[in-house]
């Protein structure tokens, strides 16, 4: 088995596992950090997404081997202490989730988005969000957050 | 998923000597086709040659009339290359509408035509444009390279390095995308080169091809209404839950007028 070491939200973390693990199971069942979800396990859903250096990927679609050394950041490392980041902040106020399971894909997709197209219209987020499947809110107001979570991040 | 011999070669050479050491080895590009498949137990390569750690298959070239792009640029990486949006714009703009964001943050151009799906849009890319595709062996013309349904002109083992696309004059992307898996129901890529007209059709039958009916119109008279009175047939176009063969040739058309509008 090999040892795959990363850095996971800033922490370096290390684990023996087998050659076929997953990033998202090596960060959900190694790591313990379930925030990270399994929807669909196809590259459908991003219920899995987490940002390997810097950008958003679907942790399902990837080997834990591939990310050997790789800058990892996942829905727990967001928040500084009690401090939300802005994006969960404005999905909070504007109720841009209800069961919450496709949530920490949705955001760690959100800051992607904001990141790569400062100052995106509504247009644009509906569009650049379509890895990310919510059955519940309808995308409406998971929208507006983005946008009001754009500008609190300042883009 | 079966369990394989993972290697993270550096350099090409070093790769190249551990697939051609492996019983039945494959080449893992950004996965995105290559681990589904093996979830599903379609694939059980023996060995994964992890191409990830090759800094020489990374990077975009403008030189000579042409953009050189390594197989293991992203499609997210050509999407927003200066050089690529500078030299030929249609080519990173269809870079932006494949798969979602996510997917283009992973998937590769070397992997997308080594897997040469049948809907998938570089394959229509590189006809259109008459590219090169440079392997660790040769260099076949885009017209040789797509042989059939998922099958390329590569040998067992052979490794895709780069691509050359030259400069067209005008070029353009159309893609009527099928919404839920989001590859093309039916890709129309259309470009003005040295060597005459080029249109390149993908999603529409068993693999990307040149249509050549569209071609010889336009080659007469590069406009939107040349296309007017071209019937495109619908023998031998694919036909399943999401389109019959007849509206994917009317999609063609459809298709290749807008891309032509867009060529300006
Ligand atoms: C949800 C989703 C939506 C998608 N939508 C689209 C779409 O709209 N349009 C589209 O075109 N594609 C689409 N794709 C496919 C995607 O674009 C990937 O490019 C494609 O899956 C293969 O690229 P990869 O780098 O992931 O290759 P991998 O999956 O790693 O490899 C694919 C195959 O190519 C071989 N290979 C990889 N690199 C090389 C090389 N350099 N030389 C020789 N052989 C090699 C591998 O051995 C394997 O057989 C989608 C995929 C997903 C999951
Ligand atoms: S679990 Fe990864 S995309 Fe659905
Ligand atoms: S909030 Fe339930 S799936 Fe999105």
């Amino acid at each position: 088995m090999p040892t795959i070491s990363m850095t996971v939200n800033g922490n370096a973390v290390s684990a023996d596992v087998d050659v076929r693990t997953l990033l998202v199971h090596f960060i959900r069942d190694n790591i313990g950090l379930t925030g990270t979800h399994v929807g669909c396990d196809t590259s459908q859903c991003g219920a899995c997404v987490v940002h390997v250096g810097g950008k958003s990927v679907k942790s399902c679609t990837m080997l834990a081997v591939q990310a050997e050394g790789a800058d990892v950041a996942t829905i727990e490392g967001l928040a500084s202490g009690d401090e939300m980041h802005p994006m969960q902040a404005a999905f909070k106020e504007h109720h841009g989730l209800q069961c919450g399971f496709c949530t920490p894909g949705m955001v760690m997709s959100a800051i992607d988005l904001v990141n790569n197209n400062p100052g995106a219209d509504e247009a644009t987020i509906r569009e650049q969000l379509d890895g990310n499947i919510c059955r519940c809110t309808g995308y409406h107001n998971i929208v507006k957050a983005i946008q009001d979570g754009a500008s609190r991040m300042g883009g | 998923m079966n369990s394989f011999e993972y290697h993270r070669p550096g350099s090409v050479t070093d790769a190249a000597a551990a697939i051609s050491g492996a019983d039945d080895g494959k080449f893992l590009a950004g996965g995105q086709t290559l681990l589904a498949v093996m979830k599903l137990g379609l694939a059980a390569p023996s060995d994964l040659v992890d191409l990830g750690g090759i800094a020489d298959l990374k990077g975009i070239q403008v030189k000579g009339g042409a953009v050189t792009i390594g197989a293991m640029t992203t499609h997210a990486e050509v999407n927003s290359s200066a050089d690529v949006q500078g030299a030929i714009p249609a080519l990173a703009s269809l870079a932006s509408v494949i798969g979602d964001r996510q997917v283009r943050n992973s998937g590769t151009l070397g992997g997308s035509l080594a897997n040469n799906d049948p809907a998938a849009d570089y394959p229509a890319a590189i006809l259109a444009l008459g590219a090169t595709i440079t392997t660790d062996k040769r260099q076949i013309a885009a017209d040789d390279f797509i042989v059939g349904l998922f099958e390329t002109a590569l040998e067992e083992g052979e490794m895709i390095t780069s691509v050359s696309f030259p400069q067209p004059s005008k070029a353009a992307y159309k893609k009527f995308k099928q919404p839920a898996s989001r590859f093309a129901l039916v890709g129309v890529f259309v470009a003005q080169t040295p060597d005459g007209v080029r249109v390149a059709v993908t999603g529409a039958s068993s693999h990307a091809h040149r249509a050549e009916v569209l071609e010889e119109a336009l080659g007469n008279d590069f406009s939107p209404s040349a296309l007017d009175s071209v019937t495109i047939p619908a023998d031998g176009l694919n036909s399943d839950i999401h389109a019959s063969a007849e509206y994917r040739a009317n999609l063609v058309k459809v298709m290749a007028i807008r891309a032509v509008e867009a060529c300006g």
